[in-house]
């Protein structure tokens, strides 16, 4: 490893020694705000540090990982959704648990391993990565271990994830077996000699390695933690579930399945289709039972995520533009939709009620209007990011002639529509709220809170409006990824 | 650049309408009227720009604007104006008018967000007549819902959230079919070339297979054939219609109609000719189908909105009878009966309205004998009634007439059909007079007749649908360079045997 690879590796390296800065200053000094000014800080630098790393890129940095435009991007956005979720949850934090500063801590690990998932061309980096992840959201689920809730969804999250991983894990031993290599592009060069077919470990490999990612997604047959972790995980750690969690696992799905040739196999695809399909159909008839936002806006993303997959299977040459546009329209929507119900949140509940948004608009126009505007962006309405992602979506789609999911899509997500447009009727309803559940006495608006909102509410409207200059930095991302048609 | 600042300017007096709601609301609505007359001037001199254009210009367009917007997939900011798209942006902006007009009093609750959206509803809808890129087409084509949704779930009527949420999914669901069809149309005009564009000059000529084309096509003609409406799609519109605020259901009626006909008129048709010529005898029976549906819906109403609502489906029925009719006449015909339409039912819902701020029910049961409580409202509503049964010496008539003569050469079993629409327009609109306002006022109704203001509006409306059936050929000849230049060619091109 020289000095370049280092070089390349700086934002990582960046994010690692601010988790190493927090623990210090924790046992040092507990400070809540300076544990969140580190924590942001230091999201910031590794942010700032990716066009640096990109001069030396692409390379490959040790088997482990890759660190390219592709990489990169990702890393930048992972850092950015975890720098706006630092913000919430400052102003979160502020009103309620009592010991604050290890959040930090938590979230800075979970950051690095979601980076190193989007970085990462081998298993061993895969697992790392993953686990990184994963066990830093098992405390930040159950941060507020005093609430019967949190910890619930902690405890489920935990069980539901080890038996995930237990499946990746079997799933990458196949692969070894059969191809004696973890590095995915060696799995590739292996697959495309003459005469590597579709033999049981392939195939068993691959099912098992979709069955943990597809948990990490929250597609179904495997989203049923998704609803109940979002329910009960504090609203800022839902943010980071519902965006970093699993737009990090989309990058390596996407690396994974373009170099292992998937696309070459139609049973393969059909049964990511199927997926997609039933993820859509549950996710948006789902969601019309429910009466929680947080549980609406988990169901929703289960159907998101299907849209998601509905791109990814298109391939070539739409895939990877179409995947990654959705999931920044999608960070940037889901980001806000829950930053709206974190500054509403009380200190003795979240605002997950559809009558705490009852008349929300009148009584704060700002908060009111971009929550709508979020609600429509996640339904795809121009204007919005969302109409945007969607259109791409289903460009990839029309392109490579999908049609069944396509009209699927279609029409789940009119069907979608139909709860969006339940949460906007009550936020702009002109009865008062229900006096028989009295909305959590709306806090002020914490400044931190306040300008992650407002920079979310413009990016927004801004890649609604004119998508251009990052339509340009995410053909140039995804240039070097090898998706076979 | 002007077609920009048509736009703009709306977009403009909307937000300025819903910021100086605090100083006072007389200049919130102030903005909003001055918005409207920036964009009538505009109009106006365009219409007398186009006016001195001889007959066999280059091409129809009378301005345009082409910026890039989207390059990756070839998208471009691509405004465009020909006659008819003129003349829908008049009517745009008059109806525009009326709508503020006919909120004044109506509206006092959280009213400069009300006019926010209207405002935005107008943009929207001009923007859908203007645009002349398919991506642009469906960006205002959606732009336009979520006002219009807001119009109705906030300021309607008992049963507002139902109807509003029933207009949002029916446009949505049929809006997206299209969006698919669009890029259907995308990629198969990329693979015949190796070109990304979502023009439709470039689109127009398309070489593809005639089931692909058949398939594109009724994408396009689900979302155009729900805003018509076309009738099996129709079930949204009487709620919609019944429940919106009066200056709503002046733009659904007047405007989100003329949309979807716009629609089949500029896209539908020219875009797939063969398949359009395939479909023609089917949309021809379903828009005879509806004029006689909506005439006989319309006569069993109670609600005097709801009846209004349904003749709009009746009148609606000429326009798609017109379109597919593929012959100049009933093309002409279609062009006039959207713009007769628009002025005339915008004018009947601004009526009931008015009675219905007054007496607080829509029920003509509940009226009767109120022609000796409001001689003005009452006359109005007999000249408007009259106007849309068709008599002769008002727009509507001329409209239909053409529509029929046109139909008749087409097909003569549809036109018979089509003609039976004038004698049950009869039937629901002096019915609806005799109700309403002849009679014994048993009630003992008393109430104050229509304001200065109000009667303004129905003179304005009124004398455009006198002058239009008076000398109809103004309109006839802004309409008549789109329909024959060789640049756009519109449905009569593209029908022509």
């Amino acid at each position: 490893m020289n000095v370049d690879d280092m070089v390349a590796l700086l934002p990582l390296i960046a994010v690692a020694a601010g988790s190493l800065a927090v623990m210090i200053a924790a046992a040092v000094r507990r400070s809540h705000r300076l544990a969140a000014s580190l924590a942001g800080a230091s999201l910031l630098v590794a942010l700032a540090l990716v066009p640096a790393a990109s001069g030396f890129a692409p390379r490959n940095v040790t088997p482990l990982i890759a660190v390219d435009a592709y990489a990169l991007f990702y890393m930048a956005l992972v850092f950015g959704a975890s720098f706006v979720v630092v913000l919430l949850a400052y102003g979160y934090l502020r009103a309620r648990a009592e010991v604050r500063e290890e959040f930090y801590l938590f979230l800075l690990l979970a950051t690095l391993g979601a980076a190193v998932l989007a970085a990462s061309r081998h298993f061993a980096s895969f697992f790392l990565g993953l686990e990184l992840l994963s066990v830093s959201l098992y405390a930040m689920i159950a941060y507020p271990r005093a609430d019967a809730n949190p910890l619930e969804a902690g405890v489920k999250y935990l069980v539901l994830a080890a038996a995930s991983s237990a499946f990746l894990l079997f799933g990458m031993a196949l692969v070894y077996a059969r191809y004696g290599t973890m590095e995915f592009t060696a799995i590739g060069a292996a697959l495309s000699l003459p005469g590597a077919g579709w033999d049981a470990y392939r195939l068993a490999g691959l099912a098992l390695i979709l069955t943990g990612v597809g948990f990490k997604l929250g597609v179904v047959p495997f989203h049923m933690w998704t609803p109940d972790v979002y329910e009960g995980a504090p609203a800022p750690v839902t943010a980071f579930v519902a965006t970093v969690s699993k737009g990090a696992m989309f990058a390596l799905l996407l690396r994974y399945v373009g170099t292992t040739w998937v696309y070459d196999s139609p049973s393969a695809l059909t049964a990511i289709a199927a997926v997609a399909v039933v993820s859509m159909f549950a996710g948006n008839v789902l969601a019309l039972l429910q009466e929680n936002v947080k549980r609406i806006l988990a169901y929703s993303s289960i159907a998101h995520m299907g849209y998601v997959l509905v791109a990814l299977i298109a391939g070539a040459p739409l895939a990877g533009e179409a995947v990654t546009f959705y999931l920044v329209a999608y960070f940037i929507t889901t980001l806000g939709a829950f930053g709206i119900v974190t500054v509403l949140s009380g200190p003795d509940r979240d605002a997950d009620r559809i009558d705490d948004y009852r008349g929300l608009f009148w009584r704060r126009p700002w908060l009111g209007g971009f929550f709508s505007a979020a609600l429509l962006s996640l339904a795809g309405m121009p204007l919005t990011a969302g109409f945007v992602g969607k259109f791409y979506v289903l460009a990839a789609g029309a392109r490579a002639g999908i049609w069944f999911p396509l009209v699927v899509l279609v029409v789940t997500s009119t069907l979608g529509l139909f709860y969006y447009l339940r949460v906007i009727v009550a936020v702009y309803a002109r009865e008062p709220a229900n006096p028989v559940a009295p909305s959590p006495a709306s806090p002020a608006l914490p400044v931190a809170g306040a300008v992650a909102l407002a920079g979310l509410a413009v990016l927004l409207i801004w890649l609604g409006v004119y998508p251009t200059p990052l339509l340009r930095l995410i053909r140039a991302a995804v240039a070097s990824l090898a998706l076979s048609a | 650049m002007t077609l920009l600042w048509l736009i703009v300017i709306l977009l403009a007096g909307g937000a300025a309408a819903w910021l100086l709601e605090r100083r006072s609301m007389v200049l919130a609505r102030g903005a909003c009227l001055l918005a409207l007359a920036i964009d009538l001037i505009l109009v106006v001199s365009l219409w007398l720009s186009a006016g001195g254009r001889p007959e066999a210009a280059e091409t129809a367009w009378i301005a345009e604007l082409r910026w890039d917007w989207i390059p990756r997939f070839g998208i471009g900011f691509h405004l465009a104006m020909d006659g008819i798209s003129l003349l829908l942006a008049a009517l745009t902006i008059v109806l525009g008018f009326a709508a503020v007009a006919a909120s004044w009093t109506e509206i006092s609750d959280r009213a400069g967000f009300f006019h926010f959206n209207l405002m935005w509803v107008l943009a929207g809808v001009l923007g859908v007549f203007l645009s002349l890129d398919l991506f642009l087409f469906y960006f205002f084509w959606e732009l336009m819902l979520v006002p219009m949704y807001f119009l109705i779930a906030i300021w309607g009527h008992e049963n507002r959230t139902y109807a509003s949420i029933k207009f949002f999914l029916f446009t949505q669901l049929s809006g997206l079919f299209m969006l698919l069809s669009i890029l259907g149309l995308v990629f198969v005009h990329y693979r015949a070339t190796g070109i990304y564009t979502f023009d439709y000059g470039e689109l127009l000529r398309t070489p593809m297979a005639r089931s692909t084309a058949f398939a594109l096509m009724l994408g396009f003609v689900a979302a155009f054939g729900v805003k018509l409406p076309m009738v099996p799609l129709h079930t949204w519109l009487p709620d919609a219609h019944t429940e919106a605020p009066t200056g709503g259901s002046v733009v659904l009626a007047g405007l989100l109609l003329k949309t979807g006909a716009y629609g089949l008129f500029r896209f539908a048709v020219p875009l797939f000719p063969e398949a359009a010529r395939l479909f023609a005898p089917a949309a021809m029976i379903l828009g005879a189908a509806g004029i006689i549906y909506g005439a006989v819906l319309a006569f069993a109403q109670t609600d005097l909105k709801r009846l209004v609502a349904y003749s709009s489906v009746s009148h609606m029925g000429f326009v798609l009878v017109g379109i597919y009719a593929g012959n100049e006449l009933a093309l002409q015909g279609a062009i006039l009966q959207m713009i007769c339409h628009g002025l005339g039912t915008g004018a009947l819902f601004i009526l009931a309205g008015a009675l219905q701020e007054r007496i607080h029910t829509r029920d003509m049961n509940r009226m009767g004998g109120l022609w000796e409580v409001c001689p003005r409202m009452g006359a109005m509503g007999l000249f408007f009634a009259l106007a849309s049964l068709g008599l002769p010496g008002l727009g509507n008539f001329v409209a239909e007439i053409l529509v029929l003569v046109g139909a008749y050469r087409a097909s003569i079993p549809v036109a018979a059909v089509s003609a039976v629409g004038l004698v049950t327009a009869t039937i629901y609109a002096l019915e609806m007079v005799q109700r309403a306002f002849h009679g014994k006022n048993v009630r003992g109704w008393k109430f104050p007749d229509l304001s200065v203001r109000e009667m303004a509006v129905m003179a304005v409306l009124a004398l455009l649908l006198l002058w239009i059936g008076l000398y109809p050929k103004t309109l006839l000849d802004t309409a008549r360079p789109a329909l024959h230049a060789p640049a756009p060619p519109v449905a009569t091109a593209a029908l022509r045997p």
